[in-house]
C-alpha cells in the first residue's frame, strides 16, 4: 500500500510539537485544529482573528512543503463521494462534541498528561481501527 | 491580537502545515494505511504522534511553568478532569469518521493545497458535521463548560 517513512515522519512529528510548544508559548494556546477553526464558524465565533491566521499560515506551511523539489502527492483513486461526506460529518461532529480531534487531544492533551485526553485518543483510535477493519476486510471496500 | 500573538500564530501555524505535508498525513491512504493492522501496515503515523508528544511532553511543562504566555495572554487550557459521556460519544465518532477517511481535521484542511477534489467535498461536510455537533454540545444545561474544553 504505502511505504514506511521513518524519517520524514518522525522529522513531521517533531514540527508539529514545535509548533504546539509555540503556540502555547507565545499566545498560551492549545494547538488543537479542530478547536482553533471550528470557533471561526458564525454559531461558535470566539476570538477569530488569531484562528483565521493559524489556519492561513497552516495551508501556506502545507503548500511551502509542497513546492520543494521532488515532493509529488498522488491523488486517491476511486474513494466514493458519500462516504468522504458522511466521514466528513462523523469527524466535524465528532470532534466538536468531543472537544478535539489528533492534535488537540493526541498531541497537545498527551503532552499535557490530560486524564480526558488520554482517554478521548484510546477511544477514537480503537474505532479508527475497527472501522478500518470493518470497512477494508469485512465489507471489502477499496 | 498583539503583535506577539500574530506572529506565534503565523510561525505555528506554518511549522504545523509543513510538518502535516512533510509526514505525508495529508494523504488519506498513508492514515488508511496505519490504521489497518490487518493489512500491509504502515507504521509511520505512530512516529508523527510519538515524535510530536515527545516535544509536547518535554516542553510544555517548561512553557507552563512561566506566570503567563510570552504575549501576556494567560494560558487557555481545558481545566475539566471528567470523563463524560459528550467526551466518549465524540471520541467514539470522530476515529469512525476518521478510519472511514482517512482524513482528521488537520490533515483534511491541509490536504485542501494540494489541488485533489476529496479535501473540497470532506471538509464542508465536516464543518456542517461540527455546526450540528456545536448544537449537540449546547443542549441542556452542561454545556458551557463543554465549550472551553480544547
Amino acid at each position: 500500500m504505502t511505504e514506511f517513512t521513518p524519517v520524514t515522519a518522525l522529522a513531521g512529528g517533531l514540527l508539529i510539537g514545535a509548533s504546539a510548544v509555540l503556540l502555547l508559548w507565545m499566545n498560551g494556546r492549545i494547538a488543537g485544529i479542530s478547536g482553533i477553526v471550528f470557533r471561526l464558524l458564525p454559531s461558535d465565533a470566539t476570538d477569530r482573528p488569531w484562528r483565521w491566521v493559524f489556519l492561513l499560515a497552516m495551508l501556506a506551511g502545507a503548500l511551502a512543503h509542497q513546492s520543494l523539489p521532488g515532493v509529488d502527492y498522488a491523488a486517491r483513486e476511486g474513494y466514493p463521494p458519500l462516504l468522504l461526506v458522511i466521514g466528513g460529518l462523523l469527524v466535524g461532529f465528532g470532534t466538536r462534541v468531543g472537544n478535539g480531534c489528533t492534535s488537540g487531544h493526541g498531541v497537545c492533551g498527551l503532552g499535557r498528561r490530560s486524564k480526558r485526553s488520554l482517554f478521548a485518543t484510546v477511544v477514537f483510535m480503537s474505532t479508527a481501527v475497527i472501522t478500518t477493519y470493518a470497512v477494508r476486510h469485512l465489507w471489502v471496500l477499496a | 491580537m498583539t503583535r506577539l500573538e500574530l506572529i506565534g500564530a503565523t510561525a505555528s501555524g506554518l511549522l504545523f502545515g509543513f510538518g502535516l505535508s512533510l509526514s505525508q498525513m495529508v494523504e488519506p491512504q498513508k492514515v488508511q494505511a496505519f490504521l489497518d493492522l490487518a493489512g500491509d501496515w504502515d507504521p509511520s503515523l505512530a512516529l508523527v504522534m510519538g515524535g510530536a508528544v515527545v516535544v509536547t511532553a518535554l516542553l510544555f511543562p517548561w512553557v507552563l511553568r512561566r506566570p503567563a504566555s510570552l504575549s501576556g495572554a494567560s494560558f487557555s487550557l481545558p481545566t475539566r478532569q471528567d470523563i463524560d459521556a459528550p467526551l466518549v460519544l465524540g471520541a467514539a465518532t470522530f476515529g469512525i469518521g476518521w478510519g472511514l477517511t482517512g482524513y482528521c481535521p488537520g490533515p483534511a484542511l491541509s490536504a485542501l493545497t494540494l489541488g485533489f477534489w476529496e479535501p473540497w467535498v470532506f471538509v464542508p461536510a465536516m464543518l456542517l458535521g461540527a455546526w450540528a455537533g456545536g448544537g449537540y454540545a449546547r443542549r441542556g444545561t452542561a454545556s458551557a463548560a463543554q465549550l472551553a474544553d480544547v
